[in-house]
């Protein structure tokens, strides 16, 4: 990296502030809406930062496969979802939070006590092959992580294919073995249109 | 400061507190799309981990990024069959609450 030192930190800074206070407001904030839209602000400081850990490709894929389509797929799916609806009140909502932030708390330190105490063994000066990662991720794909490059793939057909059988509204219409209409009744419950009651 | 470059520990404490914030976000979540935000969150601090370690440790062979296009992968497919989940569930139960969801609960 050939960015002085001071830029760096600088920059360090500043995207992990906003990995951290973007990445509260996901979890905090009150509007669905405004966390989808932090969460795509966490995904690109997210990809500032392996930018600079050097890493433009993944940067690169960082950008295209979180921003361009899990938050739009997560948009998507709150604009489908997105109603206003009371949530029934929990008795002991109080105890489960205290508990829930204990555990988080913990974990936090005893994480940061190990990244602090921990004597880390670091090779030299980081970096030394910069803008060749690319060309190094490709051969690694092709040669050694052949094998898991390949089921990925037939991962992401599984997935396609089960997210298309999942989220389709009509299962079958007519029952295989018996040539029937399926009663639909059991695969979906009758409901009132949802943009009606809107106010 | 007469550092070369950034110490890891700040990359690594960044990825935890984002963990934590991730899972903390999953436990107290009552939306069901926001828990699927929480896992990403949790994903994504995975990824730092791992870029950092690529970066300072084996920057020679940098596996450590081989690695984190696989969980992109990974965490892209799990997406999208969690919000195909999500659109069924809301269809049944016409609700995104996950306290609604205890058809599996003894």
């Amino acid at each position: 990296m050939s960015i002085a030192i001071t830029t760096q930190i600088i920059c360090f800074t500043i995207l992990s502030l906003v990995i951290l206070i973007g990445a509260l407001g996901v979890v905090l904030l009150e509007s669905i809406v405004y966390s989808a839209f932090l969460l795509g602000g966490v995904f690109m400081s997210v990809a500032g930062l392996y930018l600079l850990l050097n890493a433009s490709f993944v940067a690169a894929a960082q950008v295209l496969v979180y921003v361009g389509a899990v938050n739009v797929l997560i948009i998507f799916a709150i604009m489908l979802v997105n109603k206003k609806e009371d949530l029934k009140p929990i008795n002991d909502i109080k105890s489960r939070r205290i508990i829930s932030t204990t555990i988080c708390l913990t974990l936090l330190s005893l994480l940061i006590r190990v990244d602090l105490t921990n004597v880390w063994s670091l090779s030299s000066p980081q970096n030394s092959i910069g803008e060749e990662s690319t060309i190094r991720i490709g051969e690694h794909l092709f040669s050694d992580y052949l094998l898991p490059f390949e089921v990925a793939s037939v991962l992401l057909l599984m997935a396609m294919i089960g997210a298309i059988v999942l989220a389709r509204r009509d299962v079958m219409s007519k029952d295989i073995s018996t040539g029937l209409p399926v009663d639909q009744e059991l695969i979906e419950k009758s409901s009132e249109p949802l943009l009606t009651n809107k106010n | 400061m007469n550092l070369e470059s950034i110490p890891i520990q700040a990359f690594l404490i960044v990825s935890s507190a984002l963990f934590c914030i991730g899972i903390w976000g999953l436990l107290n979540s009552r939306n069901a799309v926001r828990v699927l935000m929480s896992i990403e969150l949790m994903l994504n601090a995975v990824n730092i981990n791992l870029m950092t370690f690529s970066s300072y440790v084996d920057n020679n062979l940098i596996q450590g990024q081989v690695f984190t296009i696989f969980v992109i992968t990974v965490a892209a497919a799990e997406a999208a069959v969690g919000l195909a989940i999500l659109l069924s569930l809301y269809r049944n139960r016409v609700t995104v609450d996950m306290e609604s969801f205890n058809l599996l609960k003894w």
